[in-house]
């Protein structure tokens, strides 16, 4: 136990003492590393890096047994959890986002070497521990490289999910919702509470189901687009079913899927027309284009 | 044993449900409605059930009885201001409730149910 907390100390008297002469190789060693380097300006890099070797330092002196998960590290923890994330969002790869903690290793050893030169059992000894800890905030530095790109990936997924199920008001009780992309279950789900939510936020009777913008329909999607237009018609309101292209109009009517009980157009606009008639609205050319 | 009050206006019966219903209050308000559609000659029932947010099977088929048991004594029934998740769970429960009309609200429940007693009459 005594004898680890000397290792502890050398380590960080090392980085007391010639801790400038530390960061200039740091530094050095990093641009070789990186290649973006050269995104980063230089001077913000010293900075973090002196803030690292700072926090590094005071980490190592306040604690004996080098338990990362401990409180002395947290702020340690807290630099590299920036640090990761800030550099996933920038696009860097994991390896270049763990290189800025691994690159440390060849200075800090160059130093244990001058210091512990007529020593080498302490040497390998000294090497070890360091090599043990940088390893292990590099692999925490990853981890959380890790973590931030799952969460953006699934904020993503989400604001996919969003984007692609707009429901749009075409005239007062007249609602149109154009879906885009394949359907899956989970967003045929989403759809069909969207479309719900709509007709009764907005208390319109009729609402446009447009699959112009859907590749495929199969006997799945065709099923659920029959529950959506069940469900809006126990709540009262009217679905039309447009954009149903030639090639699908074939598979719908191959795969025996019965469309019979509800109303459907070839275009976007017949059904706009249709509903506009069941809302008793009349359209009328205007004197200028009868004449 | 509470029970769901009958409004009658003019020759509409209206109920609205505002607790959650269970089994025996369904059955109650059945056969309440049952008579009291014969004792008045009420045209028409506009059952508002807006405020549900939970159903099953249960309730789904006595919805369809009340519409079966009204259409036989003359009088037209319209469900009105189901909920989204209302009707998402009758329709995964296979209950479409053909031959029940319905609507967004109750004012516009009274207009379909006037618009087709004057197109019988």
């Amino acid at each position: 136990m005594v004898q680890a907390a000397t290792e502890k100390t050398l380590i960080s008297s090392i980085i007391r003492r010639s801790g400038d002469e530390l960061l200039q190789e740091w530094i050095q060693e990093q641009q070789k590393a990186v290649a973006k380097a050269g995104k980063r300006d230089e001077a913000e890099v010293r900075q973090l890096c002196s803030e690292f070797l700072r926090l590094f330092r005071d980490a190592l002196e306040a604690n004996g047994a080098y338990d990362l998960d401990g409180k002395e590290w947290t702020p340690v923890r807290e630099l590299l959890d920036t640090l990761s994330r800030e550099r996933s969002e920038q696009g860097y790869s994991p390896s270049e986002t763990a290189s800025f903690v691994f690159s440390l290793k060849r200075p800090l050893f160059a130093q244990l070497r001058r210091e512990l030169i007529r020593n080498p059992e302490a040497l390998a000894q000294e090497t070890w521990t360091a090599t043990e800890i940088i390893d292990r905030l590099g692999l925490y530095t990853t981890e959380v490289f890790q973590r931030a790109r799952d969460a953006i990936i699934a904020r993503q997924q989400e604001e996919m999910l969003e984007l692609s199920t707009p429901v749009v008001k075409l005239w007062d009780g007249i609602l149109a919702l154009p879906m885009i992309g394949t359907l899956d279950s989970q967003r045929t789900q989403v759809v069909m509470e969207t479309l719900l939510q709509g007709i009764i936020d907005t208390g319109s009777e009729v609402a446009i189901i447009d699959i112009t913008g859907v590749p495929t329909v199969d006997t799945l999607v065709a099923q659920h687009l029959l529950k959506t237009v069940a469900a809006a018609r126990l709540m009262g309101a009217e679905c039309i079913i447009s954009g149903i292209r030639p090639q699908i109009a074939q598979t719908i009517v191959h795969l025996g899927i019965d469309l019979g009980q509800v109303i459907t157009k070839a275009t976007l606009a017949d059904a706009f027309r249709e509903a506009l008639k069941r809302a008793g609205v009349q359209l009328r050319p205007t004197l200028a284009q009868a004449s | 044993m509470d029970r769901i009050p009958i409004l009658r206006m003019g020759e509409f019966l209206l109920v609205t449900i505002q607790v959650d219903m269970h089994d025996q209050l369904a059955l109650s308000l059945q056969e309440d409605l049952t008579q009291r559609v014969q004792k008045t000659g009420a045209r028409g029932v506009l059952i508002d059930i807006s405020a549900l947010d939970i159903v099953d099977s249960f309730i789904g088929r006595m919805l369809a009885t009340i519409a079966g048991t009204a259409r036989l004594l003359d009088a037209q029934t319209a469900v009105v201001g189901m909920q989204p998740a209302v009707a998402i769970t009758l329709v995964e429960l296979g209950l479409q409730l053909r031959g029940v009309r319905t609507a967004l609200d109750v004012e516009k429940g009274m207009t379909l149910l006037r618009a087709a007693l004057e197109r019988r009459a």
